[in-house]
């Protein structure tokens, strides 16, 4: 073999490189995140399990159904009817109205940027004055 | 075979580092314009595209007119172009990239362009234009690498290649068409609706294109101790002069109906490239530069006495470069969108960051074709040697 | 326990065709794009795909207000600066479009231009002195056949098959701007540095996006309105302003595929134009002079 000894460094280099997270991090377990569910609504369109693990499909489904075909009224499992929007039922001041405490959480914590605030406006929320983590 | 690329002098490392320098400068800039926006640019609402699809659009004439060496050479069987095909199509290779490349920059939302994969869109002439040059940047790269490694083995080209090359024939006109489409069939923008579009696209990507290969070819013969040889210069110096006329003539073609007509739409955009509206006229020393250009490239070209002169050639070539890419890239696509569709005039001037990007990506372009270059002539090298 | 099996299988047998002879009834009564159209709910097979396999959910509000074709009739004459500046102001403010001074730059829904601008080509020197200086309210005209929509290579911007309104897909434009170029009226306007950098958060509408930068907007025949029984808010605003001033109505709203509609009527009243109609794009505004 050619140039074997520079071979294994650079494979030893790079396998240590690709494994930099691993051990990086290794017993400095983050907290798991805990989020703030709204004060008022108890219900929301789907059940918890679902939104875990659905939300953004619910939601990508959601704005193709409202902007490209104009399907705007969403029947909830249990009938109730909801304007598909996530600015003016999601986000409203009734249900999540507190996005730092609500979708950011578990975005950082998993390191996800979803574009939807760009556009979508938030609820204002009042600063605090001592933030409780530092994102 | 890619790793004769890494092998060169102090002088090849010296450009390739130049280039290095732009494309960093380039890439720097479009960090910028990608976190301000599009709005770092002189594009405005009224000129909607600038610089970066002028660009585009004049180097898939480049990327296209490898087709007239591969022509006179497959078709044909003009056997002296053999020893020049390799060079017409890299120089397709690295043309297609810069044109993907000017793309990529001009999109407000890069990270999103493969909706146009996600969606496809057949409807869209944007949509082909992306199937028939990425198709050709993959014909180029695959056909031009092929031939090439039965050279350096000293085997005769595989007969399976010669298909893709036959393939490779219609699909260079077509990436031109399709770009040509992407204005002619806009209704609205008169200096773009016409009927002729491709057919000058074409005729003036036949002068560009061979008038930068003779360029290179003079250029290497300097440089390297590749000859591409005299009769390949003399031939291609035709095919510059041939397509250069007729590129002109479609030009005043435009101008009769323009003006024959009197229909004030269709002549709006060219008194305001050659005489100014209204009292704007930011292109017209652009466009009388062009056209000094195209009347001294035509006079040294069809003159036999100044054609058969290389450095002459040269000026010829360097003039019938400028007068292209003044007249396809600022005139054609800004002129269009003057005066917009409210017959307002908004002009246009590229900013900083905008031409430190564009150079960027030419830097890229040419880093590629230096790569490829490099490794073309090195293979010839090799097998002239060992003959 | 045979013969139940036997009757089992016949009447699973009879529905299973029942249940497939419905379908194929109603594909052998249209064409079989239009029979796919139903089967996808309007999707695209590459949004079904993306959706993986669901079509679009929901229902249609109720309280909306639905046409088979919208038009809009803008009568100049009736118009004057403070109705249209009206117009401009209520449409900017409800959809959160951003104040940009710098005209290269600008973003405009509805605005008001001269005649020559705005019927270019139908304007000549001799015409009356109210028309020479009355704001012709322009914005998009919501095309019957839009070029916008046939250039765009993501199908981010397009026609609403049920009502003909033209729209833009916020979530889905590359910002390639090949609409800008293909609009003949240059209604299309391009974020060209992040809007909300000339937008105060106090002017935001909280009910209503805004964009981003690097996409392309522009009016949108109030889709959002039309969605909870509201005509359009220029049309609103300048309704009530006219009839303040006891004017006939300056912009009218409906469906033209209604012969009874109040589009329609005026129509017939009146003579009208349309801005380049000799491009075929069919606009779906309607100018009366």
């Amino acid at each position: 073999m050619y140039d074997g000894g520079k071979i294994i460094a650079g494979i030893i280099i790079g396998l240590i490189f690709l494994t930099f997270p691993i051990w990086f991090t290794h017993g400095k377990a983050v907290k798991r995140p805990e989020v703030k569910l709204p004060e008022k609504e108890k219900q929301c369109v789907q059940s918890r399990e679902y939104m875990k693990t659905n939300h953004m499909q619910l939601l990508d489904l959601w704005r193709d159904s409202v902007v490209r075909v104009a399907q705007r009224s969403y029947v909830a499992p249990n009938g109730t009817k909801y304007d598909m929007s996530l600015q003016n039922t999601c986000m409203s001041t009734e249900c999540h109205a507190k996005k730092t405490e609500f979708c950011d959480r578990c975005h950082d914590y998993t390191g996800v940027v979803p574009y939807c605030w760009d556009c979508h406006i938030p609820p204002k929320e009042e600063p605090k004055e001592k933030p409780e983590e530092m994102h | 075979m890619l790793e004769k690329a890494f092998v060169g002098g102090r002088k090849y490392w010296i450009w390739m580092g130049c280039l290095l320098v732009v494309m960093g400068a380039g890439f720097l800039s479009w960090l910028y314009q990608f976190s301000e926006g599009l709005g770092v640019t002189g594009m405005s609402r009224d000129i909607s595209w600038g610089v970066y699809i002028a660009n585009f659009t004049f180097l898939v004439g480049v990327a296209a007119a490898a087709v007239m060496v591969v022509i006179p050479y497959y078709i044909h069987h003009y056997k002296a172009f053999g020893r020049i095909t390799i060079l017409a199509e890299f120089l397709g290779v690295a043309a297609v990239t810069m044109c993907l490349l000017f793309i990529i920059v001009d999109l407000g939302n890069p990270f999103r362009a493969l909706n146009v994969l996600l969606h496809p869109t057949p409807k869209s002439i944007l949509f082909w234009d992306m199937v028939v040059l990425n198709g050709y940047l993959f014909l180029n790269i695959f056909i031009g690498w092929n031939v090439l490694m039965a050279e350096r083995k000293g085997s005769p080209t595989p007969g399976w290649i010669k298909p893709f090359i036959y393939l490779s024939i219609p699909w260079a006109i077509s990436i031109h068409t399709v770009t040509a489409f992407l204005y002619a069939g806009l209704p609205g923008r008169h200096f773009w609706l016409t009927a002729i579009m491709a057919a000058r696209f074409l005729s003036s990507a036949f002068a560009a294109g061979p008038a930068m290969l003779i360029l290179f070819c003079l250029i290497l013969r300097k440089t390297t101790k590749f000859d591409a040889g005299n009769q390949q210069i003399r031939t291609l110096s035709g095919i510059v002069a041939y397509a250069m006329i007729l590129n002109v003539f479609f030009f005043l073609l435009e101008c009769f109906t323009a003006f024959y007509s009197g229909i004030p739409g269709h002549q709006h955009t060219i008194v305001y490239l050659f005489a100014g509206l209204h009292g704007h006229t930011g292109l017209v020393p652009w466009m009388w530069t062009s056209a000094f250009f195209w009347v001294v490239s035509l006079v040294l070209l069809i003159v036999p006495v100044t054609r058969r002169s290389d450095d002459v050639l040269a000026v010829a070539c360097v003039a019938v470069f400028i007068g292209c890419y003044i007249d396809k890239g600022v005139g054609l696509v800004i002129g269009g969108f003057i005066p917009n569709p409210l017959e307002h005039i908004t002009e246009y001037v590229a900013t900083v960051p905008e031409i430190l990007i564009t150079l960027g990506v030419w830097a890229t372009g040419f880093f590629i074709l230096s790569a490829l270059y490099k490794v073309a002539l090195t293979v010839k090298e090799e097998v002239e040697a060992e003959a | 326990m045979g013969v139940n099996r036997r009757k089992f299988l016949k009447i699973a047998g009879i529905s299973t065709l029942g249940a497939a002879a419905v379908p194929a009834a109603d594909a052998l009564a249209m064409n079989p794009i239009e029979w796919l159209d139903k089967q996808l709910g309007g999707f695209t097979p590459s949004e079904i795909l993306l959706h993986m396999g669901h079509k679009p959910t929901g229902l249609k509000p109720r309280e909306a207000l639905t046409a088979k074709r919208w038009a809009m009739v803008v009568n100049v004459r009736q118009l004057d600066e403070e109705i249209a500046e009206a117009c401009r102001e209520t449409c900017h403010k409800i959809h959160n479009v951003p104040d940009i001074k710098n005209p290269k730059h600008e973003i405009k829904w509805i605005w008001a231009e001269h005649y020559e601008h705005a019927l270019p080509g139908q304007h000549h020197e001799h015409i009356d002195d109210v028309l020479k200086e009355a704001p012709f309210l322009v914005m998009c005209n919501h095309c019957y056949d839009p070029a916008c929509v046939r250039v765009c290579p993501t199908k981010a911007t397009f026609k609403r098959e049920h009502d003909g309104i033209v729209l833009m897909d916020m979530h889905r434009c590359i910002g390639c701007r090949f609409c800008m170029a293909a609009c003949p009226f240059g209604a299309r306007n391009f974020n060209w540095k992040d809007p909300r950098l000339f937008l105060k958060e106090e002017d935001q509408n909280p009910e209503f996006p805004t964009r981003m930068k690097g996409v392309v907007e522009k009016c949108n025949f109030c889709a959002e309105r039309l969605a909870k029984g509201q005509i359009p808010a220029c049309v609103e605003v300048a309704q009530e302003l006219c009839k303040k001033k006891g004017r006939e109505p300056a912009l009218v709203f409906g469906d033209l595929e209604d012969p009874d509609s109040e589009v329609r009527q005026v129509l017939r009243r009146h003579h009208s134009l349309r801005r380049k109609p000799e491009l075929g794009t069919n606009p779906n505004v309607y100018y009366i002079v």
